[in-house]
């Protein structure tokens, strides 16, 4: 990597900031899984590791989140922006030189701002933890640099119109941009109370909903009509979805905080517009299973269509519970508990990774031209992720359930703590399979890169057969 | 070949974003900065100095920059006896609040009463002043202002601290630096639910309580009880000393994490505090072995448990 920073930029191979990109985005998901599966131990046995600052929960909580969102979620995406964008324009990435520079930075700038966070350099503000400084690297040196490689390629194109795919990219990159920048302007200019309080959650909706759901979607978009070879079942559909996100989930960020002092009328208005998120979803997810009409056997037999059809499915619980757990006749229930957790983990790891999972490993194999190492290996991190992660969302599901039922009764508190405990044992072991599977992910793309079979020119990675 | 330029979607785009951002950013702030600021938003960012987080006066969150909570009964400039009088004491070069460099976040009346009545526009960061909370009447209604007490009274940062011994000092300031950084609001929300939730935790915020306070660390993932008034429901210090040196001393079930490093080096006395010794003593403890457990350690003045505790007990 560091042997390109100073190359021409005709001497770099086409591909290189992707594959940069792909593997930064698995050794991230790798840290911040194993961050949470540790974090998860500590609230299941609160004496494991004990008495030191920098391993406390407060100073880690935060890492693996951002370790997850920044690190993983974001590194995938740019990594599919580098070969998607180009490919459907028939064209080259724009300026590969700038894409090896943009993960370099990404992987500086996050590893430094992690560090920090870690210590304890925070600025106190969910979602947007990072302390100012590192949020202007996090712009001018990732977010930026990503928009225009996209923008640009994408204006280079050598076709007419321009695909579903690359809309939502475009897009996407655009909004986080000035999401990023919006979100963080307390830090920027010390703005005060609720000004403050709503502006994090506005941040932490809309990077959500203008960013990692489109991107995710737009993941899906491709890889499904690429790899059964349906054309997609409506583009009118995808413009639906497409305009549905735009207006319909950039308004709800007030609806994360129902029970703060804000005023009336926004909290209604964000509730109304929170239930509308049901239209980009269910645009969404109807329009690519039925890209699927009759190549439903390559969901069992299809590691990629496999991964990505499961995200989409996991797209309608995901935004069933979106939709009408922010409403006042439920929010105060369920808001603050452990089903909020479960929900974030649903839009997190498993809606959005598991495409991105898809996107990664379908990607990888297409630049590298080495056909995947090991279906058997790719077929276990598939089946760990999945357990995993539902062993996750059930446990915290049920203990969010408990803790509503603690909050209305008045129960004392301890008596809650204790009924989860089981819970909290079960989100470790679900965690920490995740973790493991990551591992092997790890191990089964580094021998893809080294030792997986030639594909040759002219041929997609899913026509040949495998050899493990 | 000729490309289709999307000139119509690009402005559909525009339009729909910026609709989005109008309505969602501009109009809530507009309202929002119509609020007044009630006596609680006083206090607070009194009691918490400048800016919560990361900040230039304190980059890595060791709770420096922060000014002093005291409680007084005398006049610190005349010596006479006084109503007992809650006081923010600013030495020189500590950083004011937010609401005290821009008077105008404080809301249209406190801010003028403030500026006019309370001399808070006088006070100068560079010689330190002293801050009271004070309300007064205005055709019906009870306004809170912030008076500067430097200016009105002469009463110096050094002479105001001199009227409090150790048990009516307060480093609250410093102490929400601590609940900032050690993440205490990742498991204790600073916000009660709506509806069931208030009977067991109190009284919602208002909508001015929180002009000029950063960050407002309400929190979002409740794991222990939520703190908005837990001052009310237990002042007992040495309960709180014991919870965060280990919270299974008073708490068998707790899965709080242990704070003890935040004793420091040493205790009250100045004694060293020998963590592995006592951790030893606990275990046996634990497994059975001994009746008691070990003492805890009393935190010292400058000690970052203390600032904590006092943060805490100070949440009414």
């Amino acid at each position: 990597m560091f042997k390109y920073l100073f190359a021409k930029n005709e001497d770099i191979p086409a591909g290189s900031a992707a594959v940069f990109f792909g593997f930064s985005s698995i050794v991230w998901f790798v840290v911040g899984t194993a961050m949470g599966s540790f974090n998860a131990a500590k609230l299941a046995f609160p004496d494991f590791v004990t008495g030191s600052e920098i391993l406390s929960f407060g100073h880690m909580r935060q890492v693996h989140v951002l370790a997850v969102i920044l690190g993983w979620i974001s590194m995938a995406f740019a990594m599919a922006m580098m070969y998607i964008t180009p490919a459907l324009g028939n064209t080259k990435l724009w300026s590969e030189k700038l894409g090896v520079w943009n993960c370099f930075l990404w992987n500086v700038g996050l590893s430094l701002g992690l560090f920090l966070l870690w210590l304890g350099v925070t600025s106190g503000r969910e979602y947007s933890d990072l302390p100012w400084p590192i949020d202007i690297v996090v712009i001018i040196g990732l977010l930026v640099p990503l928009g225009i490689n996209v923008w640009m390629t994408i204006k280079t194109r050598r076709v007419q119109g321009i695909y579903t795919t690359n809309w939502f990219f475009a897009a996407a990159t655009f909004m986080v941009i000035i999401v990023f920048t919006v979100g963080n302007a307390p830090e920027f200019f010390q703005l005060t109370g609720l000004t403050e309080a709503y502006l994090t959650w506005w941040f932490a909706h809309n990077v959500l909903g203008l960013w990692i759901t489109p991107v995710a979607a737009a993941i899906a978009y491709y890889v499904v009509p690429k790899v059964t070879g349906n054309p997609l079942y409506s583009h009118r559909i995808g413009h639906l979805h497409f305009w549905s996100v735009v207006v319909f989930y950039s308004t709800p960020a007030a609806h994360h905080l129902m029970s703060a002092p804000l005023p009336e009328w926004l909290k209604s208005f964000a509730s109304v517009e929170g239930v509308l998120i049901l239209v980009p979803a269910i645009a969404f997810v109807s329009n690519l299973l039925l890209t699927m009409t009759g190549k439903w056997r390559m969901f069992v037999e299809n590691i990629e269509i496999k991964f990505t059809i499961t995200g989409v499915m996991m797209a309608i619980p995901l935004n069933m519970q979106g939709g009408f757990q922010q409403t006042r006749a439920i929010n105060w229930y369920v808001h603050g508990t452990g089903w909020m957790v479960a929900h974030a983990h649903l839009a997190l790891l498993g809606f959005s990774t598991f495409l991105e999972a898809a996107a990664v490993y379908y990607g990888l194999q297409t630049l590298l031209r080495r056909k995947l190492y090991s279906l058997g290996l790719a077929n276990f991190h598939f089946w760990m992720l999945l357990i995993g992660f539902t062993t996750y969302w059930v446990s915290m599901t049920i203990a969010g359930l408990i803790q509503g039922a603690g909050k209305i009764y008045a129960v004392p508190y301890i008596d809650v703590v204790i009924a989860e405990h089981p819970y909290m044992i079960a989100r470790w072991v679900g965690g920490t399979m995740v973790f493991l599977g990551n591992c092997v992910w790890l191990y089964n793309m580094w021998m893809t890169a080294r030792a997986g079979t030639v594909i040759p020119a002219g041929r997609l990675p899913h026509e040949l057969a495998y050899e493990r | 070949m000729a490309f289709r330029e999307y000139k119509v979607g690009a402005r559909m785009f525009g339009l729909a974003f910026g609709s989005s951002m109008f309505i969602t950013l501009y109009m809530p702030a507009v309202d929002i900065a119509s609020v007044s600021a009630t006596t609680s938003a006083m206090e607070r960012q009194l009691a918490f100095g400048r800016v919560g987080g990361f900040s230039y006066a304190d980059p890595f969150l060791r709770g420096h920059g922060k000014p002093v909570t005291v409680d007084i009964v005398q006049d610190p400039k005349t010596g006479a006896a006084i109503e007992p009088t809650r006081a923010y004491v600013y030495t020189p070069e500590i950083p004011f609040p937010n609401g005290v460099r821009h008077p105008r976040i404080l809301g249209e009346l406190p801010s003028e009463l403030s500026v006019s009545k309370g001399r808070m526009t006088d006070a100068d960061e560079v010689q330190g002043a002293v801050f009271v909370v004070r309300e007064t009447t205005r055709e019906g209604i009870s306004v809170p202002y912030i008076e500067n007490v430097t200016a009105t009274r002469g009463w110096t940062p050094e002479a105001t601290l001199a009227r409090a011994d150790d048990k009516n000092r307060a480093f609250i300031g410093k102490g929400k630096i601590m609940f900032v950084r050690e993440g205490c609001w990742w498991c204790h929300t600073l916000l009660p639910e709506q509806t069931q939730d208030w009977q067991y935790f109190g009284a919602p915020p208002m909508l001015g309580d929180f002009n000029g306070e950063s960050p407002t660390a309400f929190g979002s993932d409740r794991k222990g009880p939520d703190l908005t008034h837990v001052g009310s429901r237990n002042s007992s210090r040495e309960w709180m000393m014991l919870h965060f040196f280990n919270p299974r001393l008073v708490q068998p079930h707790s899965i709080m994490p242990r704070y003890d490093y935040m004793w420091g080096d040493v205790d009250a006395d100045g004694r060293p505090i020998d963590y592995d010794a006592w951790r030893a003593a606990y275990d046996e403890y634990e497994a059975g072995n001994t009746i008691y457990p070990p003492e805890v350690p009393v935190p010292a003045v400058d000690s970052e448990a203390r600032a904590l505790i006092d943060f805490v007990i100070n949440l009414k």
